[in-house]
């Protein structure tokens, strides 16, 4: 069963006959099966959204949909507010992936490149950091930002606390240890020659860094921010908790807004849980290769 | 920190010195910026909390006022917890089921199908494809998703098995007994999708004569899978169990946003927040829930580690 079996299962019809055992029949079936149970709670969220809240209550929740119409969306697009929390989750998304991959990429390079005695505890300590539970600092961090006072310009409440920055940083600090982990592997498969040669040019640490090492990173970077993306877009917990603004909460910490407290419309929350899905699923429909290939980065490699 | 830094480039430096490797003075501030900065930044905003909340523990701060103020008691916070704080042990017990469920049922789950589609399946990326798509959705959106399902007069299930225009419901979110293990059939949707990506970049860098003795189907497979396949997956097998560990510490989102973490759905990682954004705000108790996170997570952060550091010598 390699891969080269499929071109040839393709090419040559006679050969697809061979599948077809008994065992293969189960196994498609069963992989069937679990696909559409697998698909089966996000398409009832669908079915449910595209269903106005009129229709449900007059025929139930289980029945067939007399209208079918785009309020909901409609509704919660202006409701949820949906706009600014996205504008919000791109303030605090495209800053901190632009700072990780800068700050993970210059620490592997130098723990990749050069033999510094340091090069493993450092190395751990980036490790490491990616791996606490996020709950082992919020406490301390909490206490902090209330008393690290920023300028008007950067924070409205003149603190670091309930602040963009204040998001970023904690994003920032939390995942750059993974990608200096992914990406120390990735650059010690860079050759030495390579960088070697430009130093007997005379090219310095940061042309080497710049000008060699950090274009041939490339791949491992677009797989990186694909990744980091996600998390960071998917990332609850810091919001809800060093956010106090509703509306400056990032979209994925915004949703419980659209909770009414005595009043809850299934269908309209339905319409903007998927408003919030389309950036994820969008991102891993088109990169799906870079998304998966940097999960596996990391796991492979460690 | 940057000090330390600093002093370790020029030895190091030096050292290598005999590789006719000279690093000019601005090499070396480079170097010394470019390590230098993300330390202080990783330094500053995770582990001085961490060590931060461990310090912190052995207090009674209240969070009020200036640290110096407060002073130290030793064990006492951990004490408490342990006997007169009644959601520390459900959630003690709840964290240990939530990784049971991971490690016994979606882990396996997640092997079984990346074994199945790791043949040469027609479709096989499609599925693979199915199967991931809860991964790429916070838990946020799983929570509200599975809502859907779960909720006890407009969800499905109460919808098909019970009657709730004449008030008869079920109502498996809000029975204390049931809504754990609810919400693990919404965590082992995304977890199982999760370990399948990870196992298929596994079985795909096997030796492909391992791969063709996995292959045979029928009488003799679960005997290849068991003898051949499985020990030969050893090193992604570590990663798993740690990424397995992790997530059910780091386990929140999901109970948060279905009840706050209570009734039935406490967790540690809800009552180190509870402390900070909830009514009770205890500084101490906190951290010291937070220190029995940074204990129990000691484990598989040095299996991990040690074993990235094998695989980089290898």
């Amino acid at each position: 069963m390699t891969a080269a079996a499929v071109p040839r299962a393709a090419a040559v019809p006679v050969v697809r006959r061979k599948p077809l055992r008994p065992g293969r029949v189960g196994l498609h079936v069963f992989l069937a099966v679990t696909a559409i149970v697998w698909l089966f709670p996000v398409g009832w969220a669908v079915y449910n959204s595209f269903r106005p809240y009129s229709d449900t209550a007059k025929y139930g929740y289980v029945s067939f949909a007399h209208t079918l119409s785009l309020s909901n969306y409609r509704n919660a697009w202006t409701q949820g507010q949906i706009p600014l929390h996205f504008w919000d989750t791109m303030i605090v998304t495209i800053p901190a992936i632009v700072l990780i991959l800068f700050f993970a990429s210059c620490v592997a390079f130098v723990v990749s490149r050069f033999s510094f005695w340091f090069n493993v505890p450092l190395l751990v300590f980036f490790m490491a950091a990616n791996l606490l539970p996020q709950q082992v600092i919020i406490t301390p961090l909490y206490e902090l930002y209330l008393r690290i006072p920023l300028p008007g310009w950067l924070s409205d409440t003149g603190l670091m606390y309930d602040s963009f920055l204040g998001l970023i940083a904690v994003n920032v600090a939390f995942q750059t240890g993974f990608c200096t982990f992914v990406l120390s592997n990735y650059m010690k498969t860079i050759p030495s020659s390579l960088s070697e040669a430009a130093r007997v040019d005379g090219a310095s640490v940061t042309r080497q860094f710049f000008g060699i090492v950090l274009p041939l990173c490339k791949p491992a970077m677009a797989a990186l921010a694909t990744l980091e993306f996600t998390w960071i877009y998917n990332d609850f917990l810091w919001a809800i908790v060093f956010m106090s603004s509703g509306d400056k909460r990032p979209i994925t910490s915004s949703l419980q807004n659209l909770t009414g407290t005595y009043f809850t419309d299934n269908n309209l929350i339905s319409a903007a849980a998927l408003l919030v899905a389309v950036p994820t699923i969008v991102v891993f429909a088109l990169l799906q290769r870079q998304f998966i290939s940097g999960l596996t980065l990391g796991a492979n490699k460690g | 920190m940057a000090i330390d830094l600093a002093t370790g480039v020029r030895k190091g430096g030096a050292r290598r010195g005999a590789r006719a490797v000279r690093l000019s003075t601005r090499d070396k501030l480079a170097i010394t910026l470019m390590a230098g900065i993300p330390t202080l930044v990783v330094g500053g905003f995770i582990w001085f909390p961490t060590i931060a909340s461990v310090l912190l523990s052995f207090t009674n701060w209240d969070g009020i006022g200036s640290v110096t103020s407060s002073h130290w008691i030793g064990t006492t916070n951990y004490r408490q917890i342990a006997t007169i704080y009644p959601p520390f042990w459900p959630a003690v017990e709840h964290n240990a089921i939530w990784l049971g469920f991971l490690t016994f049922v979606a882990t396996p789950f997640g092997l079984f199908l990346a074994y199945q589609l790791d043949k040469d399946i027609r479709g096989t990326r499609v599925y693979q494809s199915v199967f991931f798509l809860p991964v790429v959705l916070s838990f946020a959106l799983i929570a509200f998703i599975w809502q859907l399902i779960y909720s006890p007069t407009e969800g499905l299930v109460s919808n098909v098995f019970a009657d709730p225009a004449h008030g008869h419901v079920i109502d498996l979110l809000g029975n204390p007994h049931q809504n754990l293990w609810a919400v693990l059939v919404a965590v082992g949707w995304r977890h199982a999708g999760y370990i399948m990506v990870l196992y298929l970049a596994g079985l795909k860098a096997l030796d492909p004569s391992l791969r063709e003795a996995a292959a045979i189907d029928g009488a003799g497979e679960w005997h290849a899978f068991r003898t051949v396949v499985f020990p030969a997956l050893r090193p992604i097998n570590i990663v798993i169990v740690v990424v397995t560990v992790i997530e059910a510490l780091r386990a929140f989102d999901i109970v948060y946003i279905i009840n706050h973490g209570t009734n039935g759905l406490e967790l540690l990682s809800v009552l180190v927040t509870a402390n900070i954004i909830g009514e009770a705000s205890r500084v101490g108790y906190g951290s010291s829930i937070a220190v029995v996170l940074i204990v129990i997570s000691i484990i598989p952060i040095v299996v991990f580690v040690v074993n990235s550091f094998k695989e980089r010598e290898s």
